[in-house]
């Protein structure tokens, strides 16, 4: 009795020092992200097109493109001289480029020697991702009991979706703490100055942690592999497996993650209108109220099998995402809302600028369900109005709509919803991708595919599914908006079938110690 | 199974050719040819990288199991 509880106490030392790191690494690098509107006007010159061109491409490729090639590059390491000192070196790596970002001199300072260095660093970062997690992965499923990996894996699953909410909160109590412009002046580089107090405490929790059991016993028996990425992928019998966990699984679960915890917030903010700060206090209540269930789905993966309940996820996401997000839409959809027109509130006002006047006109209108628009319509009456490519003059148009009551709930649950769909498919992956890995090409096999699942499928979603709602919002598509969301459906359907027919319990069981 | 198993590698390597034609055609040339920056990565990201993997790796999964890796007795 007395080992079992010494054993559950060392497991959750293994859980608390990996779940840590791996919650800073999501954190460093979802915080890019989430300020990334101020690193690009503190960084980049605005109307610089070969700036703009390092800016697209530290925001949109070093993210996610990169993830891939640090799984192969951390994962090798992995393989060769242990899971313990490659995620470490993972998490220092990560830190250490956090931290540095927000240490760099503006672009009115060092000119471009500033995006330079951003991209660099953003380069690191999705390196030092795409090492990290698989080893956090394998680590703790190494030393978890046999019939439990699931359960324990799923508290690294976790971190994900908890580092987006930590970076969300960090970022919302400093604008909170500071006023406007302190926080565009320096207060922004906090949140990235923080990761390395951050990555300090976790450095000491992990190093005094030991090397995972499964790879441990492989070395003294010398059974570790001498070329992880040659066995892994230059040996038929293994690359049939690597392709089996990308298409079958790991793609399915990347964009069905993508489209639950960021094409929901775009589509909230872009298509529905709906203010920025009741956006994100909404995707932060659902993803709060749906992070158990990682641990609720992994567990139950270690008594129903991995498959079905991944599978599951995928198959309730393509059939239902349509009818999900016209709810969502038809939510702000002021065309079906009755107005309440002796509420209405319209005011104007003059801003004085160096060149004359910019004229603001607030337009307050209130709805029976208790639903508010706001417009602000901007005109320029400035001596020399500023015009745009065609001669007229620019006009600034901006539509808030903020819920209330039965709505704002209804749009929590149709958020929520989304969210059990990926604790689904996310919360038994990590146990599903080990399991079917032998322990010597483990760390390098596994990595790849959820990397490029994630990463690659799910990383571009935004840019697909904004590039196809575009597309037939062009073509006088009336419903347009639901027109993205064909990428993550067809990709869901293609990767279930895959799953469906392919993965089977022989594969999960093949390489159990 | 093992039959069903075989004859949808045929499905796999024709949605891998599918999605080469429409990510090179449909999505990547056109992205290239607008001449705005942020198209351009979106175009090199599309054609790439996305494009072999899904295509290569797709087409190569699909050939796997046309030719019976998958079947029960070789995994």
């Amino acid at each position: 009795m007395q080992t079992k509880t010494q054993d559950t106490k060392g497991i959750w030392k293994v859980i608390g020092a990996s779940s840590l790191g791996t919650l800073i690494e999501w954190y460093d690098f979802f915080i890019f992200g989430s300020l990334s509107i101020v690193i690009s006007t503190k960084f980049f010159p605005s109307e610089n097109p070969t700036a703009a061109f390092l800016s697209t491409l530290a925001t949109f490729a070093a993210g996610f493109v990169v993830r891939p090639f640090g799984a192969l590059f951390f994962g090798r390491l992995g393989d060769l001289i242990g899971r313990k000192y490659t995620f470490m070196v993972t998490l220092m790596l990560m830190g250490g480029a956090t931290f540095l970002i927000g240490c760099i001199p503006s672009f009115d300072t060092i000119g471009y020697a500033a995006p330079f260095l951003v991209l660099i660093l953003r380069l690191l970062q999705g390196l030092a991702l795409g090492g990290e997690y698989g080893g956090a992965a394998t680590y703790v499923a190494e030393h978890s009991p046999k019939g439990q990996r699931g359960y324990w894996t799923s508290w690294i699953q976790t971190t994900a979706t908890f580092g987006l909410f930590v970076s969300l909160v960090v970022i919302l109590i400093i604008r909170t703490l500071l006023t406007e412009e302190q926080f565009d002046s320096w207060g922004w580089r906090l949140p990235f100055l923080l990761s390395l107090f951050m990555v300090y405490v976790s450095y000491l929790i992990r190093k005094n942690m030991d090397e995972s059991p499964e790879f441990k016993k492989a070395k003294e028996e010398g059974k570790t592999s001498k070329s992880p990425l040659k066995d892994s992928f230059g040996n038929k019998y293994n690359l049939k497996f690597v392709l089996l966990a990308l298409f079958g699984a790991a793609m399915g679960q990347g964009v069905v993650w993508y489209t639950g915890q960021f094409y929901s917030m775009s589509f909230m903010k872009m298509i529905m209108h709906l203010h920025t700060d009741q956006a994100d206090m909404i995707l932060g209540i659902a993803l709060l109220c749906g992070t158990p269930f990682f641990v609720v789905f992994g567990a139950l993966s270690d008594k129903l099998g991995r498959k079905w309940i991944m599978l599951v996820g995928m198959m309730l996401a393509l059939l239902t995402y349509r009818p999900i997000y016209d709810a969502m839409y038809t939510l702000t959809d002021l065309e079906q809302k009755t107005e309440i027109v002796a509420a209405k509130i319209i005011r104007d006002e003059l801003i004085p600028t160096d060149n004359g006047n910019i004229k603001k006109t607030t337009i307050e209108r209130t709805f029976t369900d208790g639903t508010i628009a706001k417009e602000i319509v901007s005109s320029n009456t400035e001596v020399i109005p500023k015009k745009d490519l065609h001669g007229n003059p620019i006009v600034d148009q901006k539509l808030s709509v903020y819920l209330s009551g039965m709505n704002y709930f209804m749009l929590v649950l149709l958020i929520f919803i989304q969210i059990i769909y990926i604790t689904l498919v996310y919360g038994p992956i990590a146990a599903f991708l080990v399991e079917i890995f032998p322990v010597k090409i483990r760390y390098t096999s596994m990595s790849l595919p959820y990397h490029i699942g994630n990463g690659v499928f799910g990383g571009l979603l935004p840019a697909i599914s904004t590039y196809l709602a575009i597309n037939a919002e062009a073509a006088g598509d009336p419903k347009f908006y639901l027109e993205g969301l064909w990428y993550p459906i067809v990709i869901s359907a293609v990767c279930f079938f895959i799953g469906a027919f392919y993965i089977n319990k022989s594969i999960i069981t093949k390489n159990e110690i | 199974m093992g039959t069903i198993k075989k004859i949808l590698g045929i499905v796999w390597i024709f949605l891998a050719l599918l999605a080469a034609y429409f990510s090179v055609v449909q999505f990547g040339i056109p992205k290239l040819q607008t001449g705005l920056q942020e198209d351009l990565v979106f175009g090199i990201i599309i054609v790439f990288i996305l494009t072999p993997i899904v295509s290569i790796g797709l087409g190569l999964f699909g050939y796997y199991a046309l030719t019976g890796e998958y079947e029960n007795s070789k995994m």
